[in-house]
């Protein structure tokens, strides 16, 4: 199922998803019991609402078995239950990276840096008014006019309206006058009220505050390069875009902010967005140091490494061109591995090719080099897979919490 | 002043309770209802929730298969798929019924005329819950279950005990005695299956399988292949219907709180077996009984016509028969149908018509319809019911028609429609449709040699060519397996011509 999900994903995209839906193979929670085949054999059903059938009529028989639905197909072409819940993207990470911790080789001191921030400390009494709450603010300013029973506009209003209407009317009369000036009377009372009692009183001001916080800031760059020559097609894409996904969600997890860069070569290297890293074609030898070039010159440019923490994912087929292989070894010796917290390097090997999965002694000229590399740097793995069923075992296997087993 | 009993939506209990005894007067009195000692509990949605995943019972042991069945109810709830019931009643006595707290104190009145009455008199008179069920035992009987299984999973661990309900599970419907119960253990019998609880007395069927292979030897010897085999047969009470009680008494693998479980789930499966029979009868029962109340209660000015209404509004809705092309239709009402009928018994009854008189001369015209009605809801299952009392006038009200399918033929043909013609016939196959022993496959075991290959055999006896699926089958066979320990083989015959149709073994 996750292996599935893996497949129908983006690699950045592949966490913006809120919700992961998992079906449970119906095999776990088949309840089976001796049950009539919904086909075949000789069944007389009794139905209600006869229109204008008459005995003798036939009707086409209905698709699916006679007229009792069969279960449908789950769309996997296996049967299934159809039971199924939803994980929210937390749990579902939760379940697919459980027991799996970050290579805590080479703790480096710059692992986090820190910065300052601000975090929200509730409301004041006092404070700028590009910050004032107006929601708290007028809640506070409702509730003490209501105490203090300040006239209301409407009411005021209202008065106003009647006086002037009085006033408007000409008679002499003594109730008329005497009306007017008790409404003149009440009038002033209410105005000076209002007064009193103000609309917005300083007191209803509340303004939201702000401490200022530091930050443990930790960052992560992963580095996908991938050999795109003629050789890798797209089963060896595939497969590699499932190992970086994998890498890439999981190191999401860890630092709050990760960033990806795809480096694909043939027999020159480039930077690339990730549809052209995946889908574009692309033709041309094969030097896969021209990657690991590449890749230095953009840590050393943009990612300085006291503030990032530098992952390396590498997909090939093995094939490299003449004695290259020899200088890769050099180049990570020397530049790359003392800078990057992990490196993991995976080889797609064909499918059946039991004789290379299972020995890892053997292989071409860049597995040898590579195995040197792997001798000297402990935060230096490499693999070899074959099909999809491997990529998530393998990755585990990389970052198993227990890292004696993966040695 | 008005002497309406409530008024407005709001219910209390003290509502309730007079409510529930002016009910109780109409159906005592007037009706001549004979009822267990009402218990009427007010639940939650979750609560009816967990009623529901717990087979409506009160008390459960654990299994997964409950929360699969929870978590399917409550998310097709939450999202608003599917309502709750309004009510669930137990066969118990007293009678438990749970009622929906958000139900109005209409609604409340109609549940507990439809449950507490109407339900709980069918519980306690019809022929099939008196000979079956245990009404005043099965919370004790869940209670210990539940503890027991409990038990066993803390003994020998959950794993174990789920393989074993697993595959008890997987056989529930075969489970039960149709027709006729297992001889009642004597009290030494019981005694000694106590003992064997208790785990003091080693197994009984390791004892058979030394005498077997020790005594039976000689004994066989002798005598004929034939004569072995009816001995056998004799000795194990062959053929067998029940099959978890064959395993139950003849396993030669299981201990005994293995035993036991099987047991749980056929005396459970045996206990739901009658509601299985009278799903129609049971509710007809119940909403001719709310019908009859509630139209007395307004009568008797005791509810207001805004309550009728309301009632009436649910009760409507519950009768409503979508008719076989509707997009609603889903097989016949229960409800609709059992109603129906008894409406007509009344009918026929009081206002008989010539063919009334022609089809029912028992019934028709007989003044005390209330004394026929009681004796059809006791003496009565849905199959017998319909067979009895479907009349051709209601026949003709439902339009009902018969479609046969007939595999070999290209097309269904409309075979009797509701005409002079055809109500003998589509009352008999309506009947038939109720009849559990023909809606459910017959498979009995045949032989088991324990002194010889130990496979157990089956015989499916195939009705009208209709075979098992092959998928269900195959699990199931996995599943018996298991409990018998060595292979297990299913024949299915052509019940006609004993023509054998298929032979399927677990053995590879």
């Amino acid at each position: 199922m996750v292996d599935k999900s893996v497949r129908d994903k983006s690699v950045t995209g592949a966490d913006q998803g809120s919700e992961e839906k998992v079906t449970i193979p119906a095999k776990g929670i088949k309840e089976p019991f001796f049950a009539n085949s919904p086909k075949g054999g000789f069944r007389q059903h009794v139905l209600p609402g006869n229109k204008d059938f008459v005995v003798g009529d036939t009707i086409p028989r209905p698709k699916g078995g006679a007229g009792e639905g069969g279960k449908k197909g789950a769309e996997d072409g296996e049967g299934e239950d159809g039971f199924s819940f939803t994980l929210t993207k937390d749990e579902y990470l939760e379940i697919l990276f459980e027991g799996l911790e970050l290579p805590d080789l080479v703790k480096k001191n710059t692992v986090e840096t820190e910065t300052v921030g601000t975090r929200r400390a509730g409301l004041t009494t006092a404070g700028t008014p590009n910050n004032l709450n107006l929601v708290r603010t007028m809640r506070n300013s409702l509730g003490r006019r209501i105490a203090l029973q300040r006239p209301s506009t409407a009411a005021f209003k209202a008065l106003e309206e009647e006086l002037k209407n009085l006033e408007s009317i000409e008679d002499e009369s003594e109730d008329h006058s005497a009306r007017i000036v008790e409404l003149r009377e009440k009038l002033a009372i209410l105005d000076r009220r209002r007064k009193l009692v103000g609309y917005i009183d300083p007191i209803d001001l509340r303004y939201d505050t702000t401490v200022p916080e530091k930050i443990r800031n930790s960052r992560a760059v992963v580095f996908c390069l991938m050999d795109v020559s003629g050789s890798m097609q797209e089963r060896e894409k595939d497969l590699a875009k499932r190992f970086f996904m994998l890498l890439h969600l999981f190191l999401e997890r860890a630092y709050e902010h990760t960033e990806i860069v795809f480096i694909r070569h043939t027999h020159q290297a480039q930077e690339v967005d990730e549809e052209t890293f995946f889908y574009a074609k692309e033709t041309g030898g094969t030097i896969v140091s021209t990657a690991l070039t590449e890749m230095q010159k953009i840590i050393e440019d943009r990612y300085p490494t006291d503030e990032w923490n530098i992952y390396g994912a590498q997909a090939s087929d093995g094939e490299n061109f003449g004695n290259d292989s020899v200088k890769c070894k050099d180049l990570l010796f020397d530049a790359l591995m003392p800078v990057c917290q992990y490196y993991a390097y995976v080889e797609i090997v064909g499918e059946g090719d039991d004789k290379l999965l299972n020995n890892s002694e053997e292989g071409a000229d860049l597995w040898q080099n590579l195995r040197e590399v792997d001798h000297a740097f402990p935060q230096f793995q490499m693999r070899r897979v074959a099909e999809p069923g491997h990529i998530y075992p393998i990755f585990r296997d990389l970052f198993a919490a227990n890292k004696e087993n993966a040695a | 002043m008005s002497n309406l009993l409530f008024d407005g939506p709001e219910w209390t209990f003290e509502l309730l309770g007079k409510a529930h005894d002016a009910i109780e007067e109409i159906a005592i009195e007037e009706l001549g209802l004979d009822v267990y000692p009402n218990q009427i509990e007010i639940i939650s949605s979750e609560q009816m929730l967990d009623a529901y995943s717990a087979v409506g019972m009160p008390l459960m042991y654990q299994h997964w298969s409950y929360g699969k069945r929870f978590a399917r109810d409550e998310a097709l709830y939450r999202t608003g798929r599917q309502g709750l019931a309004y009510e669930i009643v137990i066969n118990s006595n007293p009678c438990i019924s749970y009622n929906m707290e958000e139900n109005t104190m209409a609604m409340q009145t109609l549940v507990m005329a439809h449950a507490a009455f109407g339900h709980n008199h069918f519980f306690k008179n019809n022929y099939l819950f008196q000979q079956w069920t245990d009404a005043a035992g099965i919370h004790d009987y869940l209670a210990f279950a539940k503890n027991f299984v409990a038990n066993c999973e803390e003994r020998y661990g959950i794993d174990a005990v789920e393989e074993i309900l697993d595959a008890a599970h997987a056989l529930q419907s075969q489970g039960v005695f149709r027709y006729g119960r297992p001889p009642r253990p004597s009290k030494e019998e019981l005694q000694a299956m106590q003992r064997q609880r208790d785990g003091y007395e080693s197994q009984q069927s390791v004892l058979e399988l030394w005498a077997d292979n020790t005594l039976g030897k000689d004994r066989l010897e002798g005598s004929e292949e034939d004569g072995a085999l009816s001995e056998r047969r004799g000795k194990m009470n062959l053929p067998q219907e029940n099959l978890l009680y064959f395993l139950e008494k003849h396993s030669p693998v299981l201990t005994s709180w293995q035993r036991e479980l099987l047991r749980i789930v056929r005396y459970i499966a045996q206990y739901m077996y009658p509601q299985k029979q009278t799903k129609v009868m049971n509710e007809g029962c119940a909403t001719f009984t709310h019908y009859y109340i509630i139209n007395r209660l307004l009568e008797k000015d005791l509810i207001s016509e805004g309550a009728y209404m309301e009632m009436m509004h649910s009760h409507t809705n519950v009768v409503l028969q979508p008719e076989y092309d509707d997009p609603r239709y889903g097989g016949l009402n229960p409800y609709a149908l059992g109603f129906a009928m008894m409406q007509d018994i009344r009918r026929i009854c009081e206002e008989p018509t010539d063919e009334d008189r022609e089809w029912f001369p028992d019934i028709a015209g007989n003044p005390d319809w209330k004394g026929v009605m009681k004796d059809a809801w006791a003496n009565y299952r849905d199959e017998s019911f319909i067979l009895q009392f479907l009349s051709p006038n209601l026949i003709r009200k439902f339009k009902l028609f018969m479609l046969s399918d007939d595999a070999k033929q290209a097309n269904l043909v409309v075979s009797n429609i509701h005409n002079r013609q055809g109500y003998r016939n589509i009352r008999s196959a309506l009947a038939r449709s109720y009849d559990l022993a023909y809606l459910e496959p017959d498979i009995q075991v045949d032989d088991a040699d324990l002194s010889g290959d130990r496979e157990l055999k089956l015989t499916h006896a195939v009705r009208d060519g209709i075979t098992l699926d092959p998928a269900n089958r195959d699990e199931v066979l996995k599943h018996l397996r298991r409990l018998w320990g060595y292979d297990v083989s299913l024949t299915a015959r052509n019940t006609e011509t004993g023509a054998r149709i298929s032979h399927v073994s677990t053995a590879a």
